[in-house]
């Protein structure tokens, strides 16, 4: 069972608020990680391996630049899931 | 030119206490921190000791949960002190570029590598956290002290097993004596009570295997002592120039004024019986303070507890002290706290510091019957200590043969 993009977004936003203590209110679609959340890069592949584990999805080394917002990464989870 | 060394704070998380006031209050109340040990793994291994001087208060519990899982347990046990310490000292405004950190550990994030290889075998390579290796590195207290105070006039750490907290308090006082820094953020910390730790060390009869009387387990200098107990935790001392601290009017709690390291070649693990590098140890100390024995008012001794070292240890001060030796006060602190390993040293110079500052030496607590072949006078209730600039000593020894000793003068 799928789930939809505003469960995903949550469900982030609470892998986020564990790992770097920023308010899951404040993981909104359009924020930038680096830019806007400040996460560095060794909280963003915790967040990655974390999600990979949470949505039973794989999210390549390749792909993670790519997720520049919090947006991008909940279109590549919703549609990851299949 | 040679500046004088002061300590301006101070900082403690023990077996005893959450903090350096906690620690010292139960140290003299004649508590000890040593508890059997809860954890699944204990009964899971079936390890031999079921015991150990776990720290009183979690360091988990003092920081955020952000700095807690970046940190190995005993770097949150450093950060934890030195914050203390740094608040004690009254937050000195001081430049970067001389303010410095020599912070020590035994083992280093023993932790944070165990369990990083239980999940690289169960779970593969991509579920390792990327934080692993600054977490595991002995550096790691030192660095996050150093990164938390902005301290960019260098920041080591001493690796010297047992002797390594004291050994970075020697290296801290050599760059402010040296006119190098102003202050530095000194001291050691350890956490590794861990089943791998206590099996290497039970495995080498290093242990008290007292598990039916965790509390009465170490016991310095009694007959029926049976091997050390592992202990976790961590002190830090702020050293600085005595004319900073007088600049800025800081407390003083007492003056460093000797320190010296050497080295046994002897044997891995055994010291030298003859005791003859730790020996030299405290004379270079004391030479260094331009004082004599006769000086010498308290010692707070290595003494671990176990059958071996309490009387190698015995044999370098009677070296040392000769007949003098009987009318010095010796406290054997480890007897409540256990052996904080890397942090012991650390611990061990604030209760020295505490000792001259309240001029009252701790108590030893499980002292039944002294051990005949160890003719000390040893505290066995909270002492007072007598006259005016006294000086104290504290020893550290650690396997490899390493000896580190550290003189204090009370300010009056």
């Amino acid at each position: 069972m799928a789930l939809s993009a505003a469960e995903v977004l949550s469900g982030l936003a609470e892998i986020v608020n564990d790992e770097t203590g920023i308010a899951t209110d404040a993981v909104q679609l359009d924020k930038s990680f680096t830019d806007d959340l400040d996460i560095d890069s060794i909280s963003m592949m915790t967040i990655v391996v974390n999600a990979e584990d949470k949505f039973d999805v794989k999210i390549p080394d390749d792909e993670v630049q790519n997720l520049l917002t919090v947006g991008d990464a909940v279109n590549y989870i919703t549609k990851a899931q299949g | 030119m040679v500046h004088k060394v002061v300590v301006t704070g101070i900082g403690a998380t023990t077996p005893l206490g959450g903090d350096s006031k906690s620690t010292w209050k139960a140290l003299l109340a004649g508590e000890s921190g040593v508890t059997t040990l809860s954890q699944d793994w204990v009964s899971q291994y079936e390890l031999p000791v079921t015991f150990a001087g776990q720290a009183k208060v979690p360091a988990k519990d003092m920081l955020t949960p952000q700095e807690a899982k970046r940190l190995d347990p005993s770097s949150q046990f450093a950060l934890v002190s030195a914050r203390e310490a740094w608040l004690d000292a009254g937050s000195p405004e001081v430049s970067p570029e001389r303010l410095a950190v020599e912070y020590a550990t035994g083992i280093g994030g023993i932790w944070t590598l165990l369990d990083a290889y239980d999940t690289l075998k169960e779970r593969g390579p991509r579920r390792v956290l990327p934080m692993t290796v600054p977490m595991l590195m002995a550096n790691g207290p030192a660095a996050a002290i150093g990164m938390e105070l902005h301290a960019r006039a260098g920041v080591r750490t001493a690796v010297s097993a047992c002797a390594s907290g004291t050994e970075a308090i020697a290296n801290a006082f050599n760059r402010i004596r040296n006119g190098e820094v102003d202050i530095v953020v000194a001291g050691g910390a350890e956490a590794a009570i861990h089943p791998l730790p206590i099996a290497s060390f039970a495995a080498m009869h290093a242990l008290s295997k007292r598990n039916d009387d965790p509390a009465g387990a170490s016991r310095p200098y009694d007959t029926a002592r049976d091997g050390f107990v592992m202990g976790e935790g961590a002190g830090t001392l702020i050293l600085e120039s005595e004319e900073h601290a007088k600049a800025r009017g800081a407390k003083i709690y007492a003056e460093v004024v000797g320190a010296a390291v050497t080295s046994d070649a002897h044997h891995i693990t055994a010291p030298d019986p003859e005791g003859t590098a730790a020996a030299r140890a405290m004379i270079g100390a004391l030479e260094q303070s331009g004082s004599t024995i006769d000086d010498v008012a308290h010692i707070n001794a290595h003494a671990t507890s176990t059958p071996v070292g309490d009387i190698a240890e015995y044999q370098a001060l009677k070296r040392v002290f000769g007949d003098k030796l009987s009318t010095i006060p010796v406290s054997a602190t480890k007897a409540s706290t256990g052996h904080l390993l890397g942090g012991a040293g650390a611990i061990e110079a604030i209760f020295t510091v505490l000792a001259l500052h309240e001029k009252t030496a701790p108590p030893t607590i499980n002292l039944e019957n002294q051990d005949p072949e160890i003719k000390l006078d040893v505290v066995v209730t909270p002492r007072k200590l007598e006259g005016s600039h006294i000086l104290a000593i504290t020893n550290s020894f650690g396997f490899g043969g390493h000896n580190a000793v550290v003189a204090f003068r009370s300010v009056e």
